[in-house]
């Protein structure tokens, strides 16, 4: 079983990225599970095709700790099970403990089974607290993929993350395994996210183009494999997820002083725009 | 090497440089600077508590007819619950709630989805049940990193019910110690309850501050400036009410006992209702007559003083004979006290008085101003002391009242009467004497081995460790389910209690078996 987290910057696109590939992953016929960890708990609605998945901890809130796995967790699209951390509502309580319950929970409950050949953990934001950085600790997830694009605020908080891998890498063995680029057609987009990968001692493990078809996908509720797996944007993301498939390069990263990321950044003219 | 050096002597040169600072031994005319209400360091075995423990278990437990609900896991309650031996009784006017331990017991899905439901929960049914008129909520550490607007949900309940409820963000990691917790406590008191009641001055009014009311202090202390004519408007806060305390403001004086737990409110009072206020100490004969004679001064009424004096008279007259038979059995013994902020200097002089001299001392959480004496105050604030919120307060014109004119007031200082002023421990320690500030158990035991002190006043904390090697021990926080020890008759209690003590020292008697002959025997292996 590779347990695998997917971080990045705010609105880069984890979600649909997470979605998309592991409905790649699907295709080739590998089980697996996605583990939404975002108290807003819209990390599987492609995969269960709108449906608002009742989350771990408001089924433990409401119905005590008797919980059965069944009522959490729901079958998507290519049968990919779908689980939803969930979380309090905004400015109350702390949805980092709440990541932590819930994938405490998850594994009292039996969720992570023999068969499973991906857990696929889709993490809120920015590390903010240690809650956030469950799935990197305790040997949860053994591989991290940053999404990011190529504006700067996206490299910088990739470079953040980089930095709760390393911190984790000496503890708990994770690596990271790459850098997915979710393209923004920015001017020489792939160049500057291949040299920061390679900065950081990891590779730009795929390129996704932008593609409109995503958004007519997800107005849609589904993934772009089920939409439409005609579409040029259904190979990229089969692409991607034999990419991830295959890869054999885990590294523990070397994120940037702030001077160095800012000179790549400039060395790639992003700071003339 | 002497005693002090023998003792730090042992510490890695970093723990060295920081606690040589902490423990030092007092030199004649010297002016025996200490450091203090700093950071304890990471595994020394410090006896301190947290601000939780200062707001919620020192200032505001004793408060009787407050219902006191702790935000938070269940534990923090729980040992905040009948522990501190601050009696109280109710009256026909007064509830009393003491008994009681309110907790709104958060689990784990009240830290991950916020716990103000829960605690307005809490509220509806204290309300229902007791109601109460005033409520109170400490809040404890996770409510603070989960951030809970507790003083939003007191202001709902406060308009909701119509009754006072007051909320105190005391979470245990805020500060060094309970120090930090005393003063959170003295603000929101002095902000939301002193000066809201009504009644009318009367005469020869006093409030008793910093005295907690352990196993009937304060209720001895009582009688007697009852008996020599004293009104006493409120108590803070032994057998205290939310009802005695709003008026507390109409007061003529305040009588400071423990000056680290209260002194902000003894300043605040005085700038917001011009309420003078004196330092007494009413443990140990000296001190009690001396306090008895500062406050008579004070109000400089003939009837009174003479009152005073027969009083004085009257009650150390009953006690002089039993008193004085126990000295004879504790006459150049001498003991190590360790306890509170102020409370090792309040014991100093009743010692003294039964012959017994304070060879080590030191305090928990005290400021440097109680060792050294306010007259070094203002303090130089450090990042630690700056994340406790100190409040001040104006004078309020409508209820500002002065007992004395400014010129009266600085003849009385002139006369020695200590208006504002407190000398701290300096004042009466012996010289020579070793002083450890944050006392810790290392240090603890390593110096009465080699001070071998009679006996050893502390807490529960290092009670057994202490008596078990031999060394008499009594605690001073909740005087071993004994007491009063404050007033006349508290000193007999006391000294009946100390030359029990000294003069049976059950764990020197025994023997240990395992000290005299094994309780294995066998053969070393391997040999052949």
């Amino acid at each position: 079983m590779r347990q695998i987290a997917i971080y990045g910057k705010g609105g880069i696109g984890k979600s649909t990225t997470t979605q998309n590939l592991t409905a790649g992953l699907g295709n080739m016929g590998k089980k697996i599970m996605v583990v939404g960890c975002d108290p807003k708990a819209d990390s599987t609605r492609l995969l269960l095709g709108g449906l608002a998945q009742k989350t771990v901890l408001d089924t433990l809130r409401e119905e005590g700790e008797e919980i059965e796995l069944d009522a959490i967790l729901k079958p998507g699209f290519r049968d990919i099970m779908c689980v939803e951390s969930g979380g309090p509502e905004p400015g109350v309580g702390c949805a980092g403990r709440g990541i932590i319950t819930s994938i405490g929970m998850l594994e009292q409950l039996g969720a992570y089974t023999d068969d499973l050949d991906y857990v696929f953990y889709d993490v809120l934001g920015d590390v903010v607290c240690g809650g956030f950085a469950m799935p990197m600790r305790e040997g949860k997830a053994q591989e991290i993929y940053i999404v990011a694009s190529g504006e700067m605020m996206a490299l910088y908080a990739a470079n953040n993350i980089a930095k709760g891998v390393q911190k984790y890498a000496t503890t708990g063995g994770i690596r990271l395994g790459g850098i997915i680029c979710n393209s923004r057609n920015v001017d020489g987009e792939k160049e500057l996210v291949e040299a920061f990968a390679k900065e950081l001692g990891s590779q730009m493990i795929y390129f996704v183009p932008r593609d409109n078809m995503v958004q007519r996908a997800e107005i849609n509720k589904k993934t772009v494999l089920e939409f439409d797996d005609t579409a040029d944007q259904a190979q990229e993301y089969r692409n991607l997820a034999e990419a991830i498939d295959s890869n054999t390069m885990f590294v523990v990263p070397k994120p940037m002083k702030q001077d160095r990321l800012e000179e790549i950044l400039m060395e790639h003219g992003l700071m003339d725009i | 090497m002497n005693s002090r050096e023998k003792v730090l002597d042992k510490y890695s040169s970093k723990i060295y440089k920081n606690r040589k600072e902490h423990v030092i031994e007092i030199e004649n005319g010297e002016p025996n600077i200490i450091a203090a209400d700093t950071r304890a360091i990471p595994g020394i075995l410090t006896n301190r508590g947290c601000c939780y423990a200062g707001c919620k278990g020192v200032v505001l437990g004793p408060l009787k007819d407050v219902v006191q609900i702790v935000h938070g896991p269940i534990g923090c309650s729980y040992y905040t619950w009948g522990t501190r031996r601050h009696k109280s009784k109710h009256d026909e006017t007064t509830k009393n709630f003491s008994e009681y331990c309110f907790s709104t017991d958060m689990q784990e899905t009240d830290i991950v989805f916020g716990g103000e439901k829960k605690l307005k929960k809490a509220i509806k049914e204290a309300v229902e049940i007791f109601n109460p008129a005033c409520i109170m909520i400490a809040s404890t550490c996770p409510v603070g990193l989960i951030g809970d607007d507790i003083h939003a949900v007191a202001a709902e309940a406060e308009e909701l019910y119509g009754i006072k409820v007051v909320a105190f963000s005391c979470e245990g990691y805020k500060g060094v110690s309970q120090s930090g917790g005393h003063h959170i406590a003295n603000n929101g008191l002095m902000k939301n309850i002193i000066g809201t009641g009504d009644a009318d001055h009367v005469k020869y009014s006093i409030n008793l501050l910093g005295e907690y009311n352990i196993g009937g202090d304060g209720w001895e202390i009582g009688r007697v400036l009852k008996r020599i004519g004293y009104n006493i408007v409120s108590v803070m806060t032994g057998d205290g009410s939310y009802a005695e305390m709003k008026n507390a403001h109409i007061a003529d004086l305040n009588l400071v006992q423990c000056h680290r737990s209260i002194n902000y409110i003894a300043e605040m009072l005085k700038t917001k209702y011009g309420t003078e206020w004196l330092k007494v100490n009413f443990i140990g004969l000296e001190g009690i007559k001396q306090s008895l004679r500062d406050v008579a001064a004070f109000f400089n009424d003939p009837d009174l003083t003479a009152k005073t004096e027969a009083v004085i008279a009257d009650e150390e007259d009953e006690i002089k004979v039993t008193m004085s038979e126990f000295k004879t059995k504790l006459e150049g013994k001498t003991a190590a006290v360790y306890v509170g902020g102020s409370r090792t200097h309040h014991y100093i002089n009743l010692l003294k008085s039964l012959g017994v001299e304070v060879v080590l001392g030191g305090y928990e959480f005290a400021h440097r101003d109680d060792y050294e004496g306010r007259q070094i105050l203002p303090l130089k604030m450090d990042a630690d002391s700056k994340n406790i919120e100190s409040i001040t307060v104006e004078k309020d014109p409508a209820k500002f009242r002065t007992f004395h004119t400014p010129e009266r007031i600085q003849e009385l200082k002139d006369a020695g009467l200590p208006i504002e002023s407190y000398e701290g421990l300096w004042a009466d320690i012996s010289p020579d004497a070793m002083i450890t500030d944050d006392f810790n158990h290392f240090e603890t035991e390593e110096f009465i081995k080699l001070l071998k002190p009679d006996i050893f006043f502390s807490g529960i904390k290092d009670k057994y460790v202490v008596q078990r090697s031999g060394i008499p021990s009594r605690q001073l926080h909740s005087y071993d389910y004994s007491g009063p020890y404050a007033g006349f008759k508290g000193a007999v209690n006391f000294a009946r209690d100390v030359t029990l003590a000294v003069n049976t020292p059950a764990w020197e008697l025994v023997q240990a078996p395992w000290k005299t002959e094994p309780t294995l025997e066998g053969s070393i292996g391997g040999m052949e």
